[in-house]
């Protein structure tokens, strides 16, 4: 490999190769539109739950996607469910089966 | 003169005993089905009873010490089971098609046993064959010709005209398994193996009564529809009848339907009682599958009036996940499918508000949804409730979670209240907790309960006394779990009802019309019709949508289901819209924040609003 002088800092590596993709499978089965997500915030925008702590459909969408599955269920422990963001979501992504899919996987 | 026809001056019996054992091996089939019929049921009686809780077997007991239960128990099961009132107030001819069926049935039974308990006591002993004379009364006789009274000709006509009535019903029946929509039913269950063994049982039994009695009407005595026939077949046959085949074949007949009868639909005639009394005695479904649950999954006639019920059967696709199959995996113990019917349900209730028999299957894939979500780990300290300051004694407006997704709603209900001058305080204006429907729906109770106690806590150290709600996603949960004695829950629209109705506020009528949309949380479930009718009313014309009421059809957001796709709920709504717009209405009107934004995304070519919005930009 040629040496340009560019490095990655090892704390920010992150090899998809490595990462678990099983998350991401049965996330995917529960709901395709989980794999159209834009990233474009209205869940989080309108979340109940976001306004007194970290809850975020969006991030915890990247966060699977990244193979990050602990960060994901923790950013959705607020959740209630109360379906806002399934209400707001441009690609209508069945946000609640993802959550609750989320959930069952790791209870599992 | 003497009058021949009083009992008590007739010396010589009326009935003679023509088989003086009062046996023949024909009656062992029936006896045989009867018998094992009767001990399944007894064994499924103490399963049931021994898998509901002690509190429960308890208020069960009680239920039947308590006469104003007591006295419902018997009305439901009268109305309910015999006479079948809930399917005559919806399809007159299925309503006569099964009240023929069990009440012409019930009525055979019973006035067979009191004609043997009249003429013939000594055979009401089981030693004396009471299990299977009654049934087969008119082989065992021989009328004494000249004899016959007035009260035994009386009871002759009344069997032969419950029986016209019981073969009316199924005459009607085998035409509504070949042609249903004639009878006000587009879909209909398909029949499993044991259902159509018992079905074709059940068809054959009273057309071979008629036979079996026609042949012996000549000794046995009979009267306008069995005599007749006698002539006939002895016209046909010759003098001497040879009977004993058409016994035969009503006794296997008979036996063939008691034996497939555990494993068949059928089972509803007997579960159906049982389950009246469990449900007026106030027990709830705390399992899926047992106790009560099992009570109500055999009391599911599996007549299929959800598959028309259903709003998602507006594919046919969906027709699978329609309650009827539900209880009938349920009954099958096919765990991967019952799990993917009780995700799918919208929880819209209108397959428990058609069903004739009651069967609480929304209920039911709740508890199957706990089952597997319950369980779901959740943490909820981050969540603050902060409570509104100066509510004491005043209204307090709790928006919810959809009502702050349109803010219009909200706008106009405050609006509404500085119109009509109410003092309020707005409870969750900087963002609140959810109400804990949505995750009830789930499964996901302790969560929910968790949810219900902050909300509950903040409500009640408010001080407040009026608790006013836009969301009737709200309301139900409030109304149902949150126990606040003392505060006044009400919809909005109940509120603006009561403010119009006192004059507070002045609604100008406009020459508009429009079409009024019932959403399922308010109508079917919490049984609020009126008041947003008379508000839609006083502001314009109110016209009739296709099916309204406790029959309206949910608008495809509901929070419901959990598995249900965009596009699938796309034409639940594409469903619902055209549903409401059969009159040509100039704007559709909702009362649920839900319904207003489901409905406004679809884009139906008139406007849709809320009726906050319209009570007040109407009031003056």
């Amino acid at each position: 490999m040629i040496d340009f002088g560019f490095h990655i800092t090892p704390s920010g590596t992150l090899n998809l190769d490595d990462v678990d993709q099983k998350t991401v499978d049965t996330l995917s089965r529960a709901d395709y539109g989980f794999r159209t997500c834009i990233a474009c915030g209205s869940c989080t925008a309108s979340c109940p739950a976001g306004v007194f702590s970290e809850t975020s459909v969006r991030q915890a969408i990247l966060s699977v996607l990244n193979g990050k599955d602990e960060k994901a269920l923790r950013l959705l422990s607020s959740c209630m469910l109360c379906g806002k963001c399934l209400m707001v979501c441009p690609r209508g992504i069945n946000t609640r089966h993802l959550i609750l899919s989320l959930q069952k996987q790791f209870e599992g | 003169m003497t009058v021949p026809f009083l009992i008590s001056q007739v010396s010589s019996p009326e009935i003679i005993d023509r088989i003086p054992g009062a046996y023949d091996h024909f009656v062992l089939p029936f006896c045989i089905g009867m018998v094992f019929c009767l001990c399944w049921l007894g064994v499924g009686l103490v399963r049931v009873l021994a898998n509901l809780s002690s509190s429960d077997r308890k208020d069960l007991l009680l239920s039947f010490l308590n006469p104003k239960i007591l006295w419902k128990d018997i009305k439901d099961i009268f109305c309910d089971c015999l006479l079948h009132l809930k399917i005559w107030q919806r399809k007159p001819l299925l309503g006569y098609m099964h009240s023929a069926i069990a009440l012409g049935w019930f009525l055979l039974i019973v006035l067979g046993h009191l004609e043997v308990w009249l003429f013939a006591p000594r055979h009401l002993y089981l030693d004396n064959g009471a299990l299977f004379y009654p049934i087969f009364y008119r082989y065992f006789i021989w009328m004494n010709p000249g004899h016959t009274t007035l009260r035994g000709s009386l009871f002759f006509f009344l069997m032969d005209l419950c029986l016209l009535y019981v073969l009316s019903g199924i005459a009607l029946a085998v035409f509504k398994r070949f042609r249903s929509k004639l009878l006000g039913m587009k879909h209909t269950t398909k029949p499993s193996l044991m259902d159509r063994v018992a079905l074709y049982s059940l068809w054959g039994i009273f057309p071979l009564r008629l036979l079996a009695e026609s042949f012996t009407a000549d000794l046995a005595g009979g009267s306008f529809l069995t005599l007749p026939a006698n002539a006939l077949l002895r016209y046909l046959f010759g003098e001497n009848l040879y009977f004993l085949p058409w016994w035969w074949a009503y006794s296997i007949c008979l036996g063939l339907f008691f034996v497939s009868l555990p494993f068949t639909r059928y089972m509803h005639i007997l579960t159906e009682p049982l389950l009246i009394v469990m449900r007026n005695a106030g027990i709830k479904v705390r399992h899926p599958r047992k106790g009560f649950a099992e009570a109500e999954i055999y009391a599911c006639s599996s007549c299929g009036l959800c598959l028309d019920a259903c709003p998602m059967n507006v594919q046919k696709k969906n027709l699978r996940f329609s309650s009827v199959y539900f209880i009938r995996f349920l009954r099958r113990h096919n765990e991967k499918k019952i799990n993917r019917i009780a995700d799918k349900c919208l929880q819209c209730g209108k397959c428990l508000a058609l069903c004739p028999v009651g069967v609480d299957s929304p209920a039911i894939r709740r508890r199957q949804r706990a089952a597997g979500n319950d369980p779901l780990p959740f943490d909820y300290s981050a969540l603050k409730s902060p409570v509104p300051a100066g509510g004491e004694g005043k209204v307090m407006y709790f928006a919810g979670c959809m009502s702050h997704l349109t803010p219009r709603i909200i706008k106009a209900v405050l609006e509404v209240f500085r119109k009509a001058g109410e003092e309020f305080v707005f409870a969750d204006e900087d963002g609140g907790i959810c109400c804990g429907r949505p995750l009830m729906l789930a499964g996901k109770d302790r969560a929910a309960r968790e949810v219900i106690e902050a909300n509950r806590k903040m409500i009640l150290e408010s001080g407040c006394t009026t608790l006013v709600l836009s969301c009737p996603i709200c309301l139900k949960v409030f109304r149902e779990e949150y126990n606040l004695d003392g505060i006044e829950i009400l919809h909005y629209t109940e509120y603006m009802d009561r403010l119009a109705s006192r004059g507070r506020i002045i609604i100008d009528r406009k020459a508009v019309s429009y079409v009024y949309h019932d959403p399922c949380e308010l109508g079917r479930g919490c049984g609020i019709y009126d008041a947003p009718r008379r508000l839609v009313e006083a502001s314009g014309e109110l016209r009739k949508a296709g099916k309204e009421g406790d029959e309206s059809v949910c608008c495809g957001g509901s929070l419901g289901s959990l598995t249900l796709n965009y596009e699938d709920r796309g034409k639940i709504t594409a469903g619902a819209l055209e549903n409401l717009l059969a009159n040509n209405p100039d704007r559709i009107v909702t009362a649920c924040p839900l319904c207003l934004k489901t409905f406004s995304d679809a884009t139906p070519g008139v406007p849709v609003v809320d009726i906050a919005e319209l009570v007040a930009g109407d009031t003056v």
